[in-house]
């Protein structure tokens, strides 16, 4: 392994500042919203007191959620010690970073007051899961940037593994944390279950594994290389398990709800007759997220083309879209239960189902986040030594046998 | 000229410069006007430096134990030191807003609370 | 308290005394029990307020006009934004077409939801059980408004002005009832009690739920009541008769 050599990204500069400067100006576009809906108020979005959280919401907690997934390669690497995906570990690490940066980048960017971000930084209840989540994203910095470190420095090489394996705890408890946030807020009918946290950890696999290889695709060829077939279709079948045990975990967490009677109207709601919402479920999270990846995946004809595996992905990210949007928004919509049993009205809108459409400040921030992680991505690959020369997972020995670890 | 000496220059001139740009501020003094008489709750010199720690002390123990009483209250700096003519401490010759826009200090205090004394709410007793 | 005569007179007394007393003596208990202002709130209250709806009226709305007054909540026109800190939830039973209505506001529960979620701690109980936001530390995340389970908390979505100089408020901070907190510190009662009862339909009381001498204790003795959503287990300080 020690014969891969990683190295800056070498596009010729205007190919480099070009993407660059359409990324940063996306950035731009995400601040001025920010400051838009700062200096207005929220007002000037689609949410209110009904739907709290929106689509700034569903963009953030997806790239949280992806950047533990994102990590899956080197982890692979480091954890489960397959050597063939070691030369892609160092930009594993540094897109996972990216990640989490855009997503928390957008959340702060939503508060009512960001100002007092060193407030949310210095009194902690701890509590609160949210609380617990600052924590587990500043560890999750410091570890991966650790582990990033361990893999460039020859000298620390030797301890990559065990980084990698702290980096893979934490991620798992992180990714856990970012679904209970959901999970423990039992009064909304369409959360309040224990699956949500592990339910999340198989989502990120998925969308991280996808962004992952949409990512590897582009930089490369931006690199002047391409993603070789055989990794992309391996890191495909990796894929296709990780979407098909979401599809799993999204469908015992429906079935147990439906199991309790009380739980009825909301999972109608959300997988009948709730509009935009089963339409997203059904088209967008479960076709699209889900059976269609694996179609692609594992028919003959796609599953073996780079074409085929990085078409998946991006489904499997429109999908994962979808779904932070029927979970994160789709559950608020469904009125609370304040006196059961009863038929509610009220000037507050209750018993009702509460509408919502995105606003545009909300997509531009959300977009902005994602051009933010992408900037982070490009300035770290020029930056520091993180390609592969040549990028061939290839030319290490053959995965087939996980080789037992040294030491 | 060797390097101590033509930073020590550089300093000097940046020196005068500055001395020089206080002295013909073209920020306005902040008009300080008292116009109820009596004193204040606590001596000038030490209400110039500490109001802000009076303040913040106050507010917690209002807002969390419910202690209200009126010496270090922001209601209380308010029906004092509100100007007559405007009836707020904002305004550009409002006590307040004067005095922060003359330091270079943000006064956030007003984006919440009320500006201009209204006295407490009835609030009868039980 | 059924009887018009007595009803009627009550609910002129209020009118005159501004939502004075239920009874004499009772009244007499809680004055000795009022702070003064250099006294911290005490665990040994617990302030809650009993909301019977067989009182609440078709078509009135006082206690939620009171609140708006009391505590400079602006209409602005734009309902879905606007802070509602109180509201009349109408209900129906859909199998016997009963209706019914009562007010809903924080139910300044014993367990709060809302504290336990904050991430800064701004959402806190005071020790008499009123539950607060410390608008100071509150970073407007939203987090509590998703946890509540009465949908008690409202966000400020816009700018503000001519604030109440006791009811300090502003953009980007999440606020909810405060059980007129400036209020209850001065020996007061909410707002929206006193309407109820100036308006002669005392659907409303306050008082201490720790003291077994208190009105409230008293009627809560006699009347059936519940805590709303009571298999949340929350124990909140207001409790409903009649729904
Ligand atoms: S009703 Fe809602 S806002 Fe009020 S204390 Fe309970 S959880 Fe908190
Ligand atoms: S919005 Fe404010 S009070 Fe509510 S959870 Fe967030 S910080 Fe706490």
């Amino acid at each position: 392994m020690a014969t891969v050599v990683h190295r800056e990204l070498s596009a010729a500069a205007w190919r480099f500042y070009g993407p660059l400067a359409v990324l940063a100006a996306f950035v731009a576009a995400g601040f001025a919203a920010f400051l838009y809906m700062e200096t207005n108020g929220h007002v000037v979005t689609g949410m209110d007191n009904q739907i709290v959280w929106g689509t700034p919401h569903v963009f953030a907690v997806f790239l949280i959620v992806a950047a533990s997934g994102a990590l899956n390669v080197a982890s692979v690497a480091s954890v489960f010690g397959r050597t063939a995906y070691k030369p892609l570990a160092r930009f594993s690490a540094l897109l996972a970073l990216a990640l989490l940066a855009g997503g928390l980048a957008i959340l702060v960017a939503d508060l009512g007051r960001p100002e007092r971000l060193v407030v949310a930084m210095t009194h902690f209840n701890f509590k609160s899961i949210f609380a617990l989540n600052i924590f587990l994203y500043n560890g999750f910095f410091l570890i991966v940037g650790v582990y990033l470190w361990f893999m460039m420095e020859r000298r620390m090489n030797r301890y990559g593994d065990r980084a990698g394996l702290a980096a893979f705890l934490w991620r798992l408890v992180l990714t856990t944390g970012t679904g209970s946030i959901f999970g423990f807020l039992v009064a909304r009918e369409a959360f309040d279950s224990a699956l949500l946290g592990p339910a999340f950890v198989v989502y990120s696999l998925a969308y991280g594994t996808a962004v992952f290889l949409i990512a590897a695709a582009l930089v490369l060829r931006w690199d002047a290389q391409a993603l070789d077939a055989e990794t992309t279709v391996r890191l495909g079948r990796l894929l296709a398990i990780f979407v098909a045990l979401s599809l799993y975990v999204t469908a015992v967490f429906h079935l147990t709800k439906l199991y309790m009677t009380r739980y009825h109207g909301v999972e109608a709601f959300l997988l009948v007759d709730g509009g935009v919402y089963p339409l997203l479920f059904w088209f967008g999270q479960v076709l699209v997220g889900g059976v269609a990846p694996l179609v692609l995946i594992y028919s003959p004809r796609t599953g073996k083309t780079r074409a085929g595996v990085l078409a998946a992905a991006v489904l499997v990210v429109a999908g994962g879209l979808a779904q932070m949007y029927v979970t994160i928004i789709g559950a608020q919509a469904w009125p609370l239960a304040i006196f059961p049993g009863w038929q509610e009205s009220s000037s507050f809108f209750d018993g009702e189902i509460h509408r919502y459409a995105p606003s545009v400040p909300e997509v531009v921030l959300g977009v902005g986040g994602v051009a933010l992680a992408a900037a982070l991505v490009a300035v770290g690959l020029k930056a520091l030594r993180l390609i592969p020369d040549p990028c061939t997972a290839s030319s290490s020995p053959p995965p087939t046998s996980p080789p037992a670890r040294q030491r | 000229m060797p390097r101590p000496l033509a930073a020590f220059a550089v300093l000097a001139v940046l020196a005068a410069s500055v001395a020089w740009a206080a002295g013909a501020s073209r920020v306005a003094k902040p008009v300080v006007a008292v116009e109820r008489p009596g004193s204040c709750v606590e001596a000038t010199d030490v209400m110039r430096r500490d109001h802000m720690r009076f303040l913040t002390h106050q507010r917690d123990r209002t807002v969390h134990e419910g202690i209200r009483t009126k010496r270090h209250s922001l209601a209380g700096c308010v029906e004092c030191h509100a100007a007559a003519k405007t009836g707020s401490v904002l305004g550009p010759e409002g006590f307040c807003q004067s005095c922060h826009a003359y330091a270079g200090v943000r006064l956030d205090c007003f984006e919440c609370h009320a500006a201009r004394p209204g006295g407490a709410s009835a609030g009868s007793a039980r | 308290m059924s009887d018009p005569g007595r009803r009627a007179f009550l609910g002129t007394a209020a009118a005159a005394l501004a939502g004075a007393a239920i009874a004499p003596g009772i009244r007499l208990v809680e004055l000795a029990a009022a702070r003064s202002p250099e006294e911290a709130a005490s665990a040994k209250v617990r302030w809650g307020l009993l909301v019977d709806a067989n009182r609440c009226a078709s078509g009135c709305t006082a206690c939620v006009t009171a609140c708006r007054t009391e505590n400079g909540l602006a209409d602005t026109g734009r309902p879905r934004t606007d802070a509602q800190w109180i509201r009349i939830v109408d209900l129906r039973d859909p199998r016997t077409g009963r209706e019914a209505r009562a007010p809903v506001m924080c139910q300044h529960c014993a367990h709060p939801p809302c504290v336990d979620v904050c991430p800064t701690g701004a959402s806190f109980k005071r020790a008499d059980g009123i539950v607060l936001v410390d608008r100071h530390t509150c970073i407007g995340c939203r987090y509590c408004m998703m946890a509540c389970p009465y949908k008690a908390r409202s966000f400020v979505h816009e700018n503000l002005a001519d604030q109440k100089p006791d009811v300090p408020r502003g953009k980007g901070c999440v606020e909810s009832c405060t059980l007129c907190v400036h209020r209850v510190d001065r020996g007061g009662t909410p707002a929206c009690v006193e309407a109820c009862a100036a308006a002669g339909h005392g659907a409303m009381l306050f008082g201490d739920l720790n003291d077994p001498e208190s009105a409230i204790a008293k009627r809560l003795r006699e009347l059936p009541a519940r805590a709303l959503r009571a298999d949340l287990a929350l124990d909140p300080g207001v409790r409903y008769a009649g729904v």
